[in-house]
């Protein structure tokens, strides 16, 4: 591997991990907001 | 960006590659037609229980999506409108592909059952397993009908939707679930017309391929017969009312007018196919319109 070869890799294994570290933070908020939208309605029940 | 050597590390895949792999710009439809489904259905649900409910179907879409193209790949790679995709490219390796559509199905299913309830998610399940082992795997590589079969895949998701909100599956998304599935045929095979070489160079049973294009038009002709009355079953079940009445009526006569000027055509110079292309555009537009409509209605009415 040349080192051009390995800095498109590195380059992209940050841009994954970047996009990864945004859908989980994503997902946690969304979670959370189901959450509270079941606590919200099982009172009802 | 041509990084496509041969060398004995795995393909890094770029992100925006698995976006490509679940196809955003087809999901656009099935989003709307599930939001439709969602809306249309009486009751409430929680808005965040219904972003999640629309997030799911989108999710499961990318994920059938996907595992269509990890089965698909050497297929694509002869289709000059495929060829481009993230595998035949060799811009991901086959593994990552599938790896990434199973996750997402279980994903998408789970977060459904967990957010809504179990029979929204049992659809879902149903309408990814449909597409990826009876479109895909078996009907698709044998049958000129493949689409016909194959199109139920992508009427669930109105059913989706409606699950998500009541728990239940009535006549109106029985109804809507038969207007997507007698819509895609004379849709599909519109495209396949204006499309047929390049189904003819991979080897997909296209019905243009198989059976000619006279038989082509006659199916498309046939099947916007059925689906005219998929149409306006909702009205005379009285299910909705006349907003949807009149635009169906007024959508469904046009769509049989640019469908009878294909079946009474007999053209196959790829260069002078106006009518299949205004007929194929046309069928999407349609869709959003009843769908559309479905909603609009059923909130007057309420």
């Amino acid at each position: 591997m040349t080192p051009e070869e390995e800095d498109i890799i590195r380059a992209r294994q940050k841009s994954r991990s970047l996009v990864t570290g945004l859908l989980l933070g994503f997902f946690v908020i969304l979670f959370f907001a189901i959450t509270l939208a079941k606590i919200g309605t099982s009172d009802t029940l | 960006m041509t990084t496509a050597t041969m060398t004995s590390t795995p393909i890094t895949a770029h992100w925006r590659d698995f976006l490509a792999l679940t196809k955003p710009r087809v999901m656009t439809l099935v989003v709307f037609t599930g939001l439709c489904g969602l809306l249309a259905a009486p009751g409430s649900i929680h808005p965040v229980l219904a972003f999640t409910a629309i997030l799911c179907i989108a999710l499961g879409a990318g994920a059938a999506a996907s595992l269509n193209q990890w089965y698909e790949a050497d297929i694509d790679a002869k289709m000059k409108r495929t060829a481009n995709r993230p595998l035949p490219a060799g811009r991901m390796d086959r593994q990552s592909a599938l790896h990434f559509g199973v996750g997402l199905s279980f994903f998408s299913v789970i977060l459904m059952g967990m957010a809504t309830n179990w029979l929204a998610a049992t659809v879902l399940a149903v309408s990814i397993l449909f597409y990826v082992f009876v479109y895909t795997i078996w009907l698709k590589p044998r049958t000129a009908q493949n689409i016909v079969i194959g199109g139920a895949a992508g009427a669930f998701p109105p059913v989706i939707g409606w699950a998500a909100v009541t728990g239940d599956i009535t006549a109106l998304p029985v109804a809507l679930f038969m207007l997507i599935f007698f819509w895609t045929p004379p849709h599909f095979w519109a495209l396949a017309l204006f499309v047929k070489t390049d189904y003819a160079a991979a080897g997909i049973p296209m019905l243009p391929v198989v059976s000619g294009e006279v038989v082509t038009r006659r199916q498309i002709w046939f099947y916007t017969a059925i689906m005219a009355v998929a149409a306006m079953a909702p009205v005379l079940l009285r299910l909705t009312g006349p907003i949807y009445g009149t635009v169906a009526l007024l959508g469904t006569a046009l769509f049989a007018v640019f469908a009878f000027q294909v079946y009474r055509r007999r053209e196959s110079d790829q260069t002078r196919m106006q009518p299949e292309r205004r007929l194929f555009k046309y069928s999407i537009l349609y869709l959003f319109l009843l769908f559309g409509a479905v909603v609009v209605d059923r909130w007057v009415m309420a």
